[in-house]
């Protein structure tokens, strides 16, 4: 292996990185490299964020696994070295649900795009909101369905073009934030793959949460959003981020609204505690057990 | 391995199908159960959900029938054994996810009592109409189990095989009942735990860096293991290889979906269940499965009485298809009789291992109803007074079908 360049030291400080093991080796499936996200994608940077906090909170993880459904995110589970699911379309938060309710002792995380969790999957995702299902859902938001080649999402600003909308988009976009807050998600972020720092403390927090919690990553998309809507490459996407996102942690999750290159408001918006679904359930059981003197 | 006795309600009872269904579940250790609430299928759903807690099981209700059966398939990965419940509407909805169990030779048992279609048909009462549909249903090649109950007690008898031959072979296994069972309450008697046969999944037992997640033993069926053991699995429904990992090339996709295929077509003698009377010297023989077998058994005493010599063949598992059965029949019996509550589909599987040989009469029925067994024992006396050979398969009128068709029939107001 090469040797790590200087830029990789200065991100990754562990004395692994100067050894020429990949720092985050531990954590991938380095035989799956090289993956298949095309330059200047920022779902890397997502997966960075990611290894990074589940070092920083000391997760066990051999009692972690990580379910994706389908698009170019979908395609996190197989690079990430826990139990990795990649399932059917839209379904990752049932499938998650599944695991998490029959082995309490699982921590489950959703890795998957906004194709996945909100347009085909959305209705398991208020619905795991509303029950609190203790799961942590990452979702990359590019604004486009990129895996089959930039197709309008539910997410795509109106008036952004995409193959399907030749003449700009004409629905408006779902506001990710709003939605987990409304259903009930008890941590509620959203970074862009500029703020690494930031995701990385905000995926190490919504770790330790029991709950649904949902940490939304704003990621460009060199090869379909960007260069349909010529907006550049992938630098010039970061460069954008830079001077446009505004930080308000704690802002009302209503105003999150994302327009076509209009400002993106980022932070933690929602930190609270509400009984997960287990919680409640196991609650219930030991009522009803000991009501019947079933104990 | 025998039954957990702390999960079998031992007894007499006199309750419905779907109800057998769900005690069966929980006699076979079914651990987790999500469903989606669709008539005529809820009696299973909620008798689980009523005594799975208290023998230490989990339900859980989803908000559809996609959410239910991708949740089942992750609480089987999870490492416990799984059920969903459903009916037409909802059985359409699970079709895709029905594809990646199989895929990922994932043990589950699911329940469709089917009803009356297609589409939202007639909700509260009967049909057959989705056996091709739980044999083809889900895109993609691969081979399956399903079993067709005809009575409260084979519903519980044979949830429990199902979940028994689903860990065996590792694949998804339908019940195929349907609405007039589910809801047909008779006496059913639960055995005591140690009378019950249990098949314990096939877990992996080795060091986790050395195992492969899909390499099969020599019956063709891989060794399991579960999230949460430091396995690090890497489950996903690309074609795979063995170590789990996705290839597209199609050299492996030949290997590998021969392989799902063939461990249920190579140990189809151990999987399939049929009950056979009097075939041996019959000139016709009814073939049947579900509820229609059941009606058929009056059909042939009618036919009896009339001095014809009919036997009768019915499929306790409709897939695999026995055709090794019915192509030996098809040498020594003049005709076959194939009722089904539908316009033809069990038939002509019938009619493709009879190769020619033997005539095949369809006793259709459009659903919601069952047949009259008069028409049963008509087509049984057509079939044996019919001397010149008939290609391909007839459809024999039935009554209802002339009230229908010929006048005299009215809508009720």
């Amino acid at each position: 292996m090469e040797e790590p360049t200087k830029a990789i030291k200065e991100i990754h400080p562990d004395p692994s990185a100067t050894s020429g093991v990949h720092p985050m080796e531990n954590l991938l499936r380095m035989e799956r490299m090289p993956h298949i996200w095309c330059p200047t994608c920022g779902i890397g940077l997502a997966v960075t964020a990611f290894t990074a906090a589940l070092t920083k909170a000391n997760i066990d993880t051999n009692k972690m696994s990580i379910v994706s459904g389908i698009g170019c995110t979908g395609r996190v589970a197989g690079y990430v070295k826990l139990d990795s699911f990649h399932t059917t379309h839209g379904r990752p938060i049932a499938f998650g649900t599944g695991i998490r309710v029959a082995n309490p002792g699982i921590k489950v995380v959703v890795f998957s795009g906004d194709g996945d969790l909100i347009a085909i999957g959305g209705n398991h995702f208020i619905h795991a909101a509303r029950r609190n299902i203790d799961m942590l859902v990452i979702c990359v938001n590019n604004f486009i369905y990129a895996m089959t080649g930039g197709q309008v999402a539910p997410t795509t600003p109106l008036a952004a073009y995409a193959t399907t909308s030749p003449y700009g988009c004409v629905e408006p976009p779902f506001n990710i934030p709003y939605i987990a807050d409304s259903a009930g998600a008890v941590y509620v972020a959203r970074w862009t793959t500029l703020h690494v720092r930031r995701l990385t403390n905000s995926i190490t927090e919504a770790l330790q949460k029991t709950g649904f919690s949902v940490v939304e990553v704003i990621s460009p998309c060199g090869m379909y959003y960007s260069r349909i809507n010529r907006l550049g490459d992938g630098l010039d996407m970061m460069r954008f981020y830079h001077d446009n996102v505004e930080i308000r942690n704690g802002e009302d999750t209503k105003n999150l609204d994302i327009g076509f290159q209009t400002k993106i408001i980022c932070g933690k918006f929602v930190d609270r505690e509400r009984p997960s679904y287990m919680e409640r359930y196991n609650q219930w059981l030991s009522e009803v057990k000991g009501a019947r003197g079933e104990g | 391995m025998k039954a957990n006795p702390k999960h079998v309600l031992t007894g007499v009872y006199y309750i419905d199908g779907d109800v057998a269904s769900g005690y069966g579940a929980m006699a076979a250790g079914c651990r987790f159960i999500a469903g989606y609430p669709i008539t005529p299928s809820t009696e299973a759903f909620e008798a689980f959900c009523r005594w799975g807690p208290q023998v230490g099981a989990m339900f859980i209700q989803m908000e559809d029938e996609l959410g239910s059966i991708s949740a089942v398939v992750g609480a089987v990965w999870s490492g416990i054994k799984s059920m969903t419940i459903t009916s037409g509407p909802g059985y359409s909805l699970m079709m895709e996810t029905i594809g990646y169990g199989a895929m990922l030779e994932t043990p589950f048992v699911l329940l469709n009592i089917q009803r009356g279609g297609p589409s939202t048909g007639v909700p509260t009462k009967t049909g057959q109409a989705d056996m091709m549909q739980s044999r083809w249903g889900s895109h993609g090649d691969y081979e399956l189990i399903a079993f067709a109950p005809e009575s409260p007690q084979e519903m519980f008898d044979y949830t429990i095989r199902a979940f028994n031959l689903a860990e065996k072979y590792r694949c998804p296994v339908m019940i195929m009942s349907d609405e007039c069972v589910g809801h047909m309450t008779e006496k059913v008697v639960i055995p005591e735990a140690d009378k019950i046969d249990i098949e314990p999944r096939r877990f992996y037992t080795g060091p986790p860096e050395q195992y492969l997640p899909f390499k099969p033993d020599p019956d063709l069926v891989p060794k399991m293991a579960k999230a949460g053991d430091g396995f690090k699995l890497y489950i996903t429904g690309l074609l795979h290889d063995e170590k789990g990992h996705p290839v597209s090339n199609e050299e492996y996709s030949m290997k590998y979906v021969k392989r799902l295929v063939d461990k249920i077509r190579l140990n189809k003698d151990k999987i399939i269940e049929l009950k056979e009377e009097n075939t041996e010297d019959a000139d016709i023989v009814v073939v049947s499965y579900g509820i229609s077998s059941r009606v058929a058994v009056k059909g042939v005493e009618i036919a009896r009485q009339r001095g014809i010599k009919v036997g009768a063949l019915r499929l306790v598992t409709v897939w695999p298809f026995p055709d090794e059965k019915i192509a030996e029949l098809a040498k020594k019996t003049k005709a076959f009789v194939v009722p089904e509550i539908n316009y033809g589909q069990v038939v002509f599987d019938v009619a493709r291992c009879v190769h020619g040989q033997s005539n095949i009469v369809l006793v259709p029925h459009g659903g919601a109803g069952v047949h009259n067994p008069a028409d049963i024992a008509d087509a049984i006396e057509y079939a044996a007074k019919t001397d010149k050979q008939i290609e391909g398969v007839v459809e024999f009128k039935t009554r209802l079908e002339k009230l229908v068709f010929e006048g005299g029939f009215k809508l009720k107001e």
